[in-house]
């Protein structure tokens, strides 16, 4: 039992653990804050296979992103110190235990696979890399997935605003500002 | 022994399920934003894990996980400003109460 094993146990039961106590909490603070949890200790698995890319894009984007663009979103539609409602019994032990079926289908599956290792030459995941290859027309090359991307969150952030947007008959400002909105 | 393949995808399964659960128990729409999000994550955990076990010639497994971590940003953002509008004309977001969308 070296360090290194020591570390991924550590790290697959905090993932593991706080996504359980995430989704069957009944605060739903605390399940944004197991849910934060989780996801820094999938990037330390991320750490641990050493990409250190994806892992900073993780904590980037989830931890500090998504996360707290959630939080935010519970602060303005919950009220203080409500409770979800329980569900009902039935329905929790039908789930756990379709759930856990298809979890063991799903092990059993992978173990009877034995998958096949590919050795070719070694490409090192590190920045330099993952910037050539990103910006590749060549084959292999990521370039119009990265544009077709950029396109995307464009769409989404403008789809955001107009989806947020007040309705103009729910406008209570003052008429100066309805006049600058129609005109 | 090692920690290898197998133990990383039964930590990526495992986690795919629990938002599973999460989904089937949840009515509470950010709760069930949140299980996509444990979903999404242990998709991405799989791809990182096939790329660097049986695939570390390349890094395709790599950029799938770039682009679906983008793809979850936008989502998580859309569905976001829809729940808020929810409420703004619902006050509530559970699912029971957007079921009159429908009609």
């Amino acid at each position: 039992m070296t360090g290194n094993t020591i570390i991924f146990y550590l790290l697959a039961t905090l993932t593991l653990v706080s996504g359980l106590l995430s989704v069957t909490t009944r605060q739903i603070f605390r399940a944004a804050i197991y849910l934060l949890f989780s996801l820094i200790g999938i990037a330390g698995i991320y750490f641990w296979l050493q990409y250190e890319f994806i892992a900073a894009v993780q904590i980037v984007v989830y931890v500090g992103g998504i996360v707290v663009l959630i939080i935010f979103s519970i602060f303005l539609t919950q009220q203080a110190g409500e409770k979800l409602e329980s569900q009902k019994l039935g329905r929790k032990v039908f789930s756990a235990l379709a759930v856990f079926c298809a979890f063991a289908f799903t092990m059993l599956q992978m173990w009877q696979d034995g998958f096949i290792r590919n050795e070719t030459s070694l490409e090192n995941p590190s920045l330099q890399n993952i910037g050539k290859r990103m910006l590749s027309t060549t084959d292999g090359g990521y370039a119009l997935p990265f544009e077709i991307i950029s396109m995307l969150l464009l769409a989404a952030m403008v789809g955001c605003i107009v989806i947020a947007l007040k309705q103009k008959d729910l406008i209570t400002t003052n008429s100066r500002e309805d006049g600058k909105a129609e005109s | 022994m090692q920690p290898g393949l197998y133990h990383i995808l039964f930590v990526s399964t495992a986690l795919f399920f629990i938002g599973v659960y999460g989904f089937f128990t949840r009515r509470n729409l950010i709760t069930m934003l949140m299980s996509i999000e444990l979903i999404l994550n242990s998709v991405n955990l799989n791809f990182i894990a096939f790329n660097k076990f049986l695939w570390p010639g390349k890094l395709d497994g790599l950029f799938f996980s770039l682009f679906i971590i983008a793809i979850a940003a936008a989502e998580a953002a859309v569905a976001i400003a829809i729940i808020i509008n929810l409420y703004r004309s619902h006050r509530s977001i559970d699912v029971g109460n957007a079921e009159e969308m429908k009609y």
